[in-house]
């Protein structure tokens, strides 16, 4: 009797648990109603403990979270004919469940419609302007002071207005693929460019280029040594000729007044008697001029040996 | 299963609703009466449910608690009950701590002297182009928590990648607007303005996360543009040596040249004063002799004129007399002859 009571009971919660009268909805998951495969009424998005036909009924689970999206366009040429690679991602989410389990069925089928979407998006849009475009954000003047001061032209940038920017450009892909999503019950939330990278051959080039650009900076800073370097030799000379010839000229003029004061001096003292000093200083300039070297021819009648002859008063 | 959560653990209310020695009494009954072993394997199956209602929150840490899949509450740390497993299930995070995605660089070995992997593995996270076109290497790390365990769990699929995704996006779209230079001197700048972008993009995306720090590794260029990078460095310094250089040679010569100046100043104050000095004593000698010559001129004129023949004629080489009176009478003399004679030798 217990027995059979057991065996009764046993037998239906199976039928609860495995038959498949109850079935949960998860927080992060949303769910359809197929009858012999064909959705029915609308689709369960309240998390919970839900009821529906044992057998007949299956509930089809999709997920209610934001899902993801890995983009890979391939290389692509810019507006201004340069290649890149670029990788893009976007963040979707099933909007209508009963919608997209018609449409696309599953996941792995969602994730090619978006491939074919959204790549042929990011392809139209990225070829159809110049890289900058992408790569910047908005008309932020750039900060390149060693260049400018280099004196180089900018040669790489001509500062082609950003229209877009990354953000606008973002936008615009999103926009365009939106509405295509939205008839399989998909919504792109979020569509954005992570990677952009130069295809091998043009990364040569622009490494070239970088390189380029800084050998002309490093030049500029050496020549700017050296003529820093000549200018300060400059100042040197000219510092030598002002310090000597200031030197000399005030040495001149200090000898000069000197020279000035012993003439007048001088002047003062001979002035006494010119005829005087003039016999004085010839017989010092006889000691001083006249000696081994010099001969001297006097005549008996010089006042020196006229007593040489006699010593009768001449005069 | 479920009930298999927190296995071995004790059911205490056991003692409490039954006395031990009853309950063993009764087993004894129970197994006396023949009964099947199917009870006791539904008596074990139901103790170890009940004991699912038991779990604890470590500090830090916080429970999210479904029932059949919907979200029922956020629970605090310590002793907590729920419904037993099967109906309300458990979902531990760790809140408070904090979690770090790497960019460009991987930590093999945390330590004192961490080690990390090669850059060249994971290069391409971050290599980027900035805003002048050029390509710059900034790898990075981002540190978060979560913020909202809600969200975290059931917003987005794989918050991971979201985070990861966003990251790239958002500091290349700050790159992208900033010149080489600037991404390679101004890393706190970048690291601001990426915190900011990062944490309204993971918002925007309700994923939770709470953005606690943005930090960029060591910027820098690609290999190959390296040497040319380091070179604008050491021009730089060879500019400052040139300059030094310059400094120098120019120090070693002006003080010098400087003292010279005072010296040849100075000189020609000594020739001044010596001049002076010298006229005043030459004034003086001849004021005192004209003095005396004043006082008997005739007498002094001689005495002066004889006492310099007297010191004169000695010191000559030849001294020739000549009378005119004699008429022409003149010797002949080979004077530079002589002179040349005695130069010779």
């Amino acid at each position: 009797m217990k027995n059979g009571a057991l065996i009764a009971v046993v037998a239906l919660l199976a039928i609860f648990l495995f038959g498949g009268v109850f079935y949960t909805v998860d927080e992060t998951e949303q769910a359809i109603i197929t009858q012999f495969g064909r959705p029915i009424g609308v689709a369960i998005t309240e998390a919970g403990l839900h009821v529906k036909l044992p057998f007949i009924q299956k509930a089809q689970f999709f997920p209610k979270t934001l899902l993801e999206w890995n983009g890979d366009p391939g290389q692509i040429p810019t507006q201004d004919k340069t290649f890149i690679y670029v990788e893009t991602f976007a963040r979707w989410r099933i909007n209508d469940p009963l919608k997209y389990y018609e449409t696309v069925y599953n996941e792995l089928a969602a994730q090619k419609k978006l491939d074919d979407i959204l790549d042929a998006a990011s392809f139209n849009f990225l070829s159809s302007h110049h890289l900058v475009e992408a790569v910047r954000n908005s008309n932020r003047l750039l900060e390149k002071e060693v260049i400018a001061s280099a004196g180089l032209a900018d040669s790489v940038q001509e500062q082609i207005a950003i229209s877009l920017g990354r953000s606008g450009m973002n936008r615009g892909i999103l926009e365009q693929a939106k509405p295509k999503l939205e008839k399989l019950g998909i919504e792109l939330i979020d569509m954005r460019i992570k990677r952009i990278n130069y295809v091998d051959e043009v990364r040569q080039k622009v490494y070239e280029r970088m390189i380029a650009e800084r050998k002309q900076i490093s030049e500029k800073f050496r020549s700017e040594g050296k003529g820093e370097s000549k200018k300060i030799e400059g100042d040197r000379e000219k510092e030598l000729k002002r310090i000597r010839s200031d030197a000399y000229r005030k040495a001149q003029e200090v000898k000069g007044k000197a020279d000035a004061e012993a003439a007048r001096i001088y002047a003062d003292a001979y002035n006494k008697d010119p005829e005087f000093y003039s016999f004085v200083k010839t017989l010092d300039t006889y000691r001083q001029t006249l000696g081994q070297d010099s001969s001297l021819v006097l005549s008996t009648k010089s006042d020196f040996l006229r007593y040489l002859k006699g010593f009768r008063d001449v005069q | 299963m479920p009930w298999q959560e927190n296995p071995g653990r004790q059911n205490p209310w056991g003692k409490q609703e039954f006395n031990p020695e009853q309950l063993i009494k009764q087993f004894k009954t129970m197994l006396g009466a023949g009964f099947s072993g199917i009870w006791i394997v539904v008596a074990v199956i139901l103790a170890l449910w009940g004991v699912s209602c038991f779990y604890t929150i470590q500090p830090g840490e916080v429970g999210v608690i479904q029932r059949f899949g919907k979200f029922m509450r956020i629970t605090d740390p310590g002793l907590n009950l729920k419904l037993p497993a099967g109906i309300e299930s458990l979902t531990k995070l760790r809140v408070q701590y904090v979690y770090t995605e790497e960019f460009g660089t991987r930590t093999i070995q945390a330590g004192i002297d961490t080690e990390y992997a090669p850059s060249k593995q994971y290069i391409d996270e971050a290599l980027m182009l900035t805003g002048d076109l050029n390509c710059a290497v900034a790898p990075w790390i981002v540190q978060f928590r979560i913020g909202d365990p809600y969200k975290f769990l059931f917003k987005v699929r794989d918050v991971k990648k979201t985070l990861r995704d966003l990251s790239e996006a958002v500091m290349r779209q700050v790159v992208g607007d900033r010149s080489i230079n600037e991404v390679i001197t101004e890393r706190l700048t970048i690291a601001t303005a990426v915190k900011t972008g990062l944490q309204q993009a993971m918002n925007d995306a309700d994923t939770g996360i709470t953005i606690v720090n943005v930090e960029l590794k060591r910027t820098t260029v690609p290999d190959p543009v390296q040497p040319s990078f380091n070179e604008v460095n050491q021009s730089l310094q060879e500019k400052e040596r040139t300059i030094y250089e310059a400094r120098e040679a120019y120090n070693k010569v002006v003080p010098e040249a400087s003292g010279e100046a005072q010296r040849v100043l100075r000189e020609a104050e000594g020739y001044a004063l010596e001049r002076i000095n010298q006229a005043k004593g030459d004034a003086a000698r001849f004021v005192s002799l004209f003095t005396e010559y004043a006082n008997a001129k005739e007498v002094t004129r001689r005495r002066l004129y004889l006492e310099a023949m007297q010191d004169v004629l000695p010191k000559l080489g030849m001294l020739y007399i000549i009378d005119p009176e004699q008429g022409g009478l003149l010797p002949l003399l080979n004077v530079e002859e002589k002179l040349r004679k005695e130069k010779k030798p």
